[in-house]
């Protein structure tokens, strides 16, 4: 396993000390050596086992700049895998000028309100700033309470946009 | 969206009390702050007593402290001990009716976005992003203090 030096040099890694009951968390880039961790926990999250789709969004993001698949980690000396961000910048659907969407989140269960969640958040906005982009957005389900207060809880309100949906017969 | 004033009463008690957690609040204080009826507020700090989000303490010195869990309690919780925000739709008047059932319809989203946005809102939350409101304007107005004309 790498160290933290080499990851924060190489990796363009971030180091997010931990408040109160929370875990120092060592934010870096995907490599595929995650990816059976990322589909792990996105299957316990979400009940879909999809190797596939996270293989294509890995490599997918490792072509283009302006997307981001990040994972956090303890950075104590075990290098716990504690969760993943996804996110790009897309731009100027129906008017909306550049910004960061997070596209999902995961923490691992038994992680979670321990700070992992807004480590992954922060690192991802920084992303999105250094991509020069000043709004983040995501959409969820209007009834998923958790993910709805995790956003709420960074700082997240409702945008200028609406979703909007129909049944196609 | 207005809500009663005894939800809003509650609201700003539940809201002063977490945001100063070292403090012992009395209703006058709380009445005084908000420009409100202290015999109404108090017995909305009853309703809160009762339903666990705030302890009292007789006596001098004595008042109310939130003792509820500021990153679990949510606006809907609390909201929800004074008033009903669920939908009501398919009764009243012309309800059975087409024209009636589709602005059932149209009602029953608006509402189901309120308690979504009521239920996904912690006290923390709302306490974390006032502060972050106040600093972004302070971060704003700071160009035209520091500026000589």
């Amino acid at each position: 396993m790498t160290d933290d030096t080499t990851l924060l040099a190489n990796d363009n890694a971030t180091r997010h000390a931990g408040g109160d009951g929370e875990a120092d968390v060592l934010v870096r880039r995907a490599t595929a050596d995650d990816l059976p961790l990322v589909i792990e926990l996105d299957g316990d999250n979400t009940g879909l086992h999809k190797p596939d789709y996270w293989g294509e969004t890995f490599h997918e993001i490792e072509r283009h700049p302006g997307q981001h698949f990040l994972i956090a980690e303890s950075a104590s000396s075990d290098h716990e895998f504690l969760g993943f961000i996804v996110g790009e910048v897309r731009a100027w659907e129906f008017g909306s000028r550049p910004c960061g969407w997070i596209l999902t989140i995961g923490v691992v269960h038994e992680r979670r309100v321990a700070g992992v969640g807004s480590a992954l958040f922060d690192a991802i906005c920084e992303r999105f700033a250094a991509d020069g982009v000043k709004t983040v957005r995501t959409m969820l389900a209007r009834h998923d309470q958790l993910n709805m207060s995790f956003f709420r809880s960074q700082g997240m309100m409702a945008g200028s946009f609406i979703e909007l949906e129909k049944p196609i017969d | 969206m207005k809500l009663q004033k005894a939800t809003r009463y509650g609201l700003y008690a539940v809201l002063e009390l977490a945001a100063n957690p070292d403090e012992q609040l009395s209703a006058t204080d709380i009445a005084a702050a908000y420009g409100i009826s202290g015999n109404h507020l108090a017995k909305v700090l009853r309703d809160l007593g009762r339903a666990g989000l705030v302890d009292s303490a007789r006596g001098a010195g004595g008042g109310y402290r939130f003792s509820g869990n500021a990153r679990r309690v949510t606006l809907l919780d609390v909201i929800s001990l004074f008033e009903d925000i669920s939908s009501d739709t398919g009764s009243g008047d012309g309800a059975d009716t087409e024209i009636g059932r589709a602005l059932d319809l149209v009602l029953g989203e608006i509402d189901d976005i309120a308690r979504a946005t009521f239920g996904s809102i912690t006290i923390e939350t709302l306490l974390k992003t006032m502060h972050w409101r106040q600093e972004r304007e302070a971060r704003a107005a700071a160009p035209d203090l520091a500026s000589p004309g």
